[in-house]
């Protein structure tokens, strides 16, 4: 079981969050600029990587609010987490 | 026009098994406060009709004598009040935080409150609930959005006795209930 700290609430059980995913994903500004591959791109595809990952996460039984977690997708172990608009932390893997 | 009395499918239940004590609280007024609390003219306005301002530090309260103030978030608040007060304390918070972004609305009867007394109350919490419910880490005064089970709850620890209150959705209020009375039938077996 992981504890994970929310920015808001502190330190809480694993069951609380959900996950949900690639975080710094910025909608592009004009889509109608966008080739189809593009917008796909923007829309379907998601980083996968081995070792660390910045995740966004939601706080789901507690503060129901979003935030962001560098995560190691290998050991589960969590670098940081952090408010949404912060700037992602630079770790050491 | 209508007569029919809605009420939560827990309406007025008391449950006793041994020294613990379960039970659904008549029905409070209840109001979700959304806003900027780095606003003066949010917290002016917020303080002149409740008595207080919202509190910014997480999962701590300010209570009056009728009306208590939870943090729900950064930028929320649940208001639990008398239920004869809903009505004019809306009435007041809307006309005083009229302009400003936020948000107003009465979920009175969207929860209802359980109370759970009793030295093993911390305990048959903790079957469901995975926050530390240790006296020296949630004392008197704690809530706390989490979960019991499967359902959200809002934890609010209102004395060392120990005394809980639960507040839960009415959708979710009998898997609560049974679940607790679950957990204080098999402590009586034991004991
Ligand atoms: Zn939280």
């Amino acid at each position: 079981m992981l504890i994970i700290e929310c920015p808001w609430c502190g330190k809480r059980d694993q069951s609380e969050f959900t996950a949900h995913g690639e975080a710094h994903i910025a909608r592009p500004g004009d889509p109608y600029k966008l080739s189809d591959e593009e917008w796909g791109d923007y829309v379907f595809f998601r980083k996968n990587p081995k070792g660390l990952h910045y995740e966004r996460w939601v706080h789901s039984h507690g503060c129901r609010r979003w935030f962001n977690v560098a995560r190691c997708t290998i050991t589960d172990h969590i670098y940081a987490t952090y408010k949404p608009g912060d700037v992602r932390p630079e770790v050491e893997e | 026009m209508n007569d029919t009395k809605i009420t939560s499918p827990v309406y007025n239940r008391v449950r006793i098994d041994g020294p613990t004590r379960l039970s659904e609280l008549p029905l409070c007024g209840k109001i979700n406060l959304r806003g900027n609390p780095r606003n003066k003219q949010f917290l002016t306005a917020t303080a002149s009709v409740l008595g207080m301002v919202p509190p910014i530090q997480p999962n701590t309260r300010h209570m009056g004598s009728t009306t208590t103030l939870f943090w729900l978030g950064p930028d929320e608040w649940l208001c639990h009040c008398e239920i004869s007060q809903t009505e004019t304390l809306i009435a007041d918070l809307r006309s005083g935080l009229d302009g400003l972004h936020c948000a107003v609305v009465e979920v009175s009867d969207y929860y209802t409150v359980l109370r759970l007394d009793g030295s093993h109350s911390a305990a048959l919490l903790s079957r469901a609930c995975p926050l530390d419910l240790h006296p020296s880490v949630f004392g008197k005064g704690a809530c706390a959005q989490t979960r019991f089970g499967h359902a959200s709850i809002f934890l609010h620890k209102i004395s060392n006795a120990p005394s809980f209150e639960i507040q839960v959705r009415w959708s979710f209020a009998e898997y609560v209930w049974d679940y607790l009375v679950s957990g204080m039938r098999a402590l009586a077996a034991s004991d």
